[in-house]
């Protein structure tokens, strides 16, 4: 990876490293610090492999409190923290750098307390989110945001990065279910924000705690909001002969009122993959597939069902296949969930993730054939079509520098494509140091000091998660450190 | 009556600041001005409106979204959306009429900018949760923007959101972008009479548990149901327990009958049909059941079973009548007026059993000499008022309209 990515770190806390590790031992426990090579190289890297780097150290605190402390010695000694979940962010989010200390919260996953009358959970943040909904499934019960990470990623990664889902058309992303919040300040300082109530009082801080990708303080606590389970759930398979159609036919679905649980969409060479892969039975002779998914009772299912199809007409589908039978939904579904891992066995590809108005949806996908194709680069594209979060896959070959700086380029033109059609560099996977030197792009220079300034509010020093979110050079000619007085 | 200004253009508006920022003048910020008897109240030399950025810039109904400046009038947005089938999910409230000030009147940059959400907030989120992005001027006379116009957005700091609810002390709207949604194809209301808070809280419960999205939970204590519009509600001289549903026809039938069959223990429901349903909830809407008087007005929020023990916690103290919104989650309650708005003694009762309150009517004296919102913990205090610093260091938009020193 290009080091110059990061800071530059600081020499003189690598050469005290050693006095660190044992001062950090002291303070919570020697098993609770991994400070040998093999250890930290385990925490090098997130889901975006492609950047590495090894911490100095890594601690796995088992309280709050325990947090409280290795943050306030951190504050004290200018040391940089990387707060890390279950490393699964795809934009780099939890990369190390090689002076920083990784705070991990995996160890801190009990449930505190369900309270199915008020609907709400308490829990710690390093629970995964697939823990959480499981918690309360027997109850009827579930927590809304489901990335597809879900079985790894920890709620503290999800709280930091506010993540989305293939539900979140209907029930919203994190930021919307989350009532209550404990966060550890770079400081040490503990604060509790919000409650099991609704709508916290004073400012939202809440809104600018969730989705400032760890650099604001640690989340150790949260109290969520839970929602009762639909009866049940049925996905409809739509294939069209142009994604125009597709697109066209999503919007028609939005707009006719109906609000389904997903919207997924597959291009052919993505259909193709899949279906080599899992069987799924998908049409080969189709250009776009919608999985467009409804629940409720039996009843509703049906009439939804067949309002869907009747909305799809108009846009002339060549396959409609509505699911029978939960081993039918389950097939269909088969092919989305495993569209990643199949490309992912025929190339290594590089995932994008802006969001466009879905009105522009033809033209983009179109857009992003083309810019992929002058870089001599095939793309397949999968994404939650009902939001118009995409995610265009860009095949290359990791071993080839070339074309691993081609794929990376191409990256960074179909996100400037998002941005000027009026959406956005990121729909779910944030920021991190992967889309950074990007937010020119979407944000002026006075939209980027306001944000920053209010990162001095939280952490004056800035030295949480370093070497994210912003341009290296963004601070260079503001005003933000006044900001702090 | 403070110099009245009205910018027509961002950059009129970002002279006007800049010019108030060297002098250090505070200004009043205010949309229609429906809401300037809520908060404490602000001493200032400028009255900044916003009623002059007017207009609806962008609405795609088919993907749900609309664009509008800060100073048009929600009523116009609500006109626009309902001739293409739209509405705002969040319903947001009307607290003019019940404050003194004139009724349907505020403007979309004020709703954003206090937050405010109404019964269907229990079902699909408040204000907050809506907004997708804005444009603004801090007190630094920048221009600025957050968020943006889609759905979902994670770039950088969701600023939008952190901005909704800080009543024109952070910065002042220009423009603001939100997601709108369909208007269900029909609407129904199932309706308990007689219930207890406790037994009514508890019903309003045990709904929301039923995957059959209630999007409206309330409960009016029988003095504020006597003040309910609809004759036979009105007459009964009980309390009013009432559950809405929306949907297509035939899904609101369906689970009208499984969520009576859920709640059969409670007795007998009555049932209110569409154009009764539209005018029951419209009423809650313009808080109508809790008309300007000279009593004092407090919102509070907390948990729904917590609610009623509050409430009666409270009474021990004063008279008190209440109305509960989101399921319990959110109780209106009036009070007599005294010189110290009953401060102590509710926010001793929110602290024992958790919750926060607002007192959202009272005297100018009253409001300039007691906490109006609720005092916040040391550090949230300390990040608030930095929050400030940052956003308008010289102190100047609406001072002390949400806490003495923001």
């Amino acid at each position: 990876m290009p080091l110059s990515m990061l800071p530059e770190p600081d020499r003189g806390v690598l050469a005290r490293s050693g006095a660190i590790i044992k001062e950090l031992e002291q303070l919570i426990g020697p098993e609770a610090v991994i400070s040998e090579e093999e250890g930290r190289r385990t925490f090098e890297a997130d889901a975006l492999t492609a950047y590495r780097c090894i911490p100095l150290a890594v601690v796995l605190p088992r309280t709050t409190e325990e947090v409280a402390k290795v943050l306030r010695y951190c504050h004290e000694n200018g040391l940089k923290v990387v707060p890390r979940g279950a490393g699964t962010s795809l934009s780099g989010g939890a990369l190390p750098a090689e002076d920083a200390i990784v705070v991990g919260i995996s160890r801190m996953n009990r449930i505190l307390d369900i309270d199915y009358v008020n609907r709400t959970i308490s829990v710690e943040t390093g629970i995964t989110n697939m823990a959480v909904s499981e918690a309360v499934a027997a109850e009827g019960f579930f927590y809304a945001p489901d990335p597809s990470s879900q079985l790894a990623c920890t709620l503290g990664g999800n709280l930091a990065m506010n993540s989305g889902g293939a539900h979140c058309l209907k029930y919203g992303v994190t930021t919307n279910n989350v009532l209550g919040l404990r966060i550890v300040l770079m400081d040490g300082e503990i604060v509790e924000i919000g409650g099991p109530h609704l709508d916290a009082e004073g400012y939202d801080l809440m809104a600018l705690i969730v989705g400032s990708e760890g650099q604001f303080g640690i989340i150790t606590e949260a109290t969520l909001r839970l929602l009762a389970k639909a009866d049940g759930a049925r996905p409809i398979l739509l294939g069209f002969d142009s994604s125009e159609a597709a697109g066209q036919c999503v919007a028609a679905i939005i707009a006719s009122g109906i609000i389904p649980v997903a919207i997924e969409f597959m291009d052919k060479p993505a259909i193709k993959v899949a279906e080599a892969y899992a069987k799924a039975g998908y049409p080969l002779d189709v250009e776009a597939l919608l999985i467009v998914e409804v629940e409720g009772w039996e009843e509703e299912i049906t009439r939804l069902l067949a309002d869907i199809v009747e909305i799809a007409r108009t846009f002339r589908p060549k396959v409609v296949e509505a699911s029978t039978s939960p081993e039918h939904s389950e097939r269909i579904w088969k092919g989305r969930k495993a569209a990643f891992g199949a490309i992912g066995r025929i190339s290594d590809y590089y995932c994008m993730d802006g969001t466009i108005p879905l009105s522009r949806l033809a033209e983009v996908l179109g857009q992003i054939a083309q810019i992929c194709a002058d870089h001599g680069l095939k793309v397949a594209n999968v994404f939650h079509a009902g939001d118009g979060n995409l995610h265009p896959l860009i095949l290359y070959d990791a071993n080839n520098e070339d074309e691993a700086r081609r794929a990376e380029l191409a990256g960074a033109e179909i996100l400037k494509l998002c941005v000027s059609v009026g959406g956005c560099l990121t729909g779910e996977h944030g920021v991190g140091i992967e889309k950074r030197d990007l937010m020119g792009v979407q944000f002026s220079a006075a939209d980027l000091k306001v944000q920053m300034r209010i990162k001095s509010v939280f952490d004056p020093q800035w030295l949480l998660n370093p070497g994210k979110v912003f341009p290296l050079d963004a601070g260079e000619a503001t005003d933000v450190a006044d900001a702090a007085a | 009556m403070s110099d009245l200004q009205r910018p027509a253009a961002d950059w009129e508006l970002q002279f006007m600041i800049a010019g108030c920022a060297e002098r250090g003048m505070p200004v009043e910020v205010v949309g229609s001005g429906s809401k300037r008897a809520v908060g404490r109240p602000v001493e200032s030399a400028v009255t900044i409106t916003t009623i002059s950025l007017k207009g609806i810039t962008l609405y795609e109904p088919s993907e749900l979204v609309m664009t509008a400046r800060a100073g048009t009038p929600l009523q116009l947005i609500e006109a626009e959306l309902a001739a293409h089938g739209q509405m705002l999910a969040f319903e947001p409230i009307d607290i003019g009429p019940t404050t003194g000030g004139p009724q349907g009147s505020q403007t979309i940059g004020a709703v954003f900018a206090a937050n405010l959400s109404g019964a269907r907030r229990i079902q699909c989120g408040a204000a907050r949760d809506h907004l997708l992005g804005l444009k603004g001027v801090n007190g630094r006379a920048e221009m600025f923007q957050a968020g943006g116009r889609v759905m979902k957005n994670v770039t950088g700091y969701d600023v939008a959101r952190g901005l909704a609810g800080s009543w024109g002390t952070l910065a002042v709207l220009t423009e603001v972008t939100f997601k709108v949604v369909p208007w269900p194809e029909t609407a129904a209301t199932i309706v308990y009479l007689g219930l207890p808070d406790n037994m009514a809280v508890e019903l309003l419960c045990t709904a929301m548990a039923q995957p059959v999205e209630v999007s409206g939970a309330v409960h009016l204590q029988a003095p504020v149901a006597g003040r309910l519009g609809h004759a036979g509600l009105k007459a009964m001289g009980k309390s009013v327990t009432a559950l809405r549903l929306e949907n297509f026809a035939s899904a609101v039938a369906g689970r009208k009958q499984r969520l009576k069959e859920a709640l059969k223990v409670y007795g007998k429901a009555l049932e209110l049909d569409h154009r009764e349903t539209l005018e029951f909830w419209g009423e809650l809407r313009r808080l109508a059941v809790m008309p300007y008087r000279q009593t004092l007005l407090w919102r509070i929020s907390t948990k729904p079973t917590t609610a009623p023990k509050l409430v009666a916690a409270i009474k021990r103290y004063m008279p008190a009548e209440a109305f509960y919104d989101w399921a319990g989650g959110l109780v209106w309650l009036e009070v007599p007026a005294t010189a110290d708005a009953g401060t102590a003694e509710i926010r001793r009762a929110a602290a024992i059993h958790g919750g926060h309150a607002t007192l959202i009517r009272a005297e100018p004296s009253v409001r300039a000499s007691v906490e109006v919102f609720q005092p916040l913990s040391p550090p949230v205090e300390r990040l608030t008022r930095e929050l400030k610093t940052a956003f308008d260091p010289s102190g100047i938009l609406n001072p002390g309209r949400m806490y003495a020193n923001v």
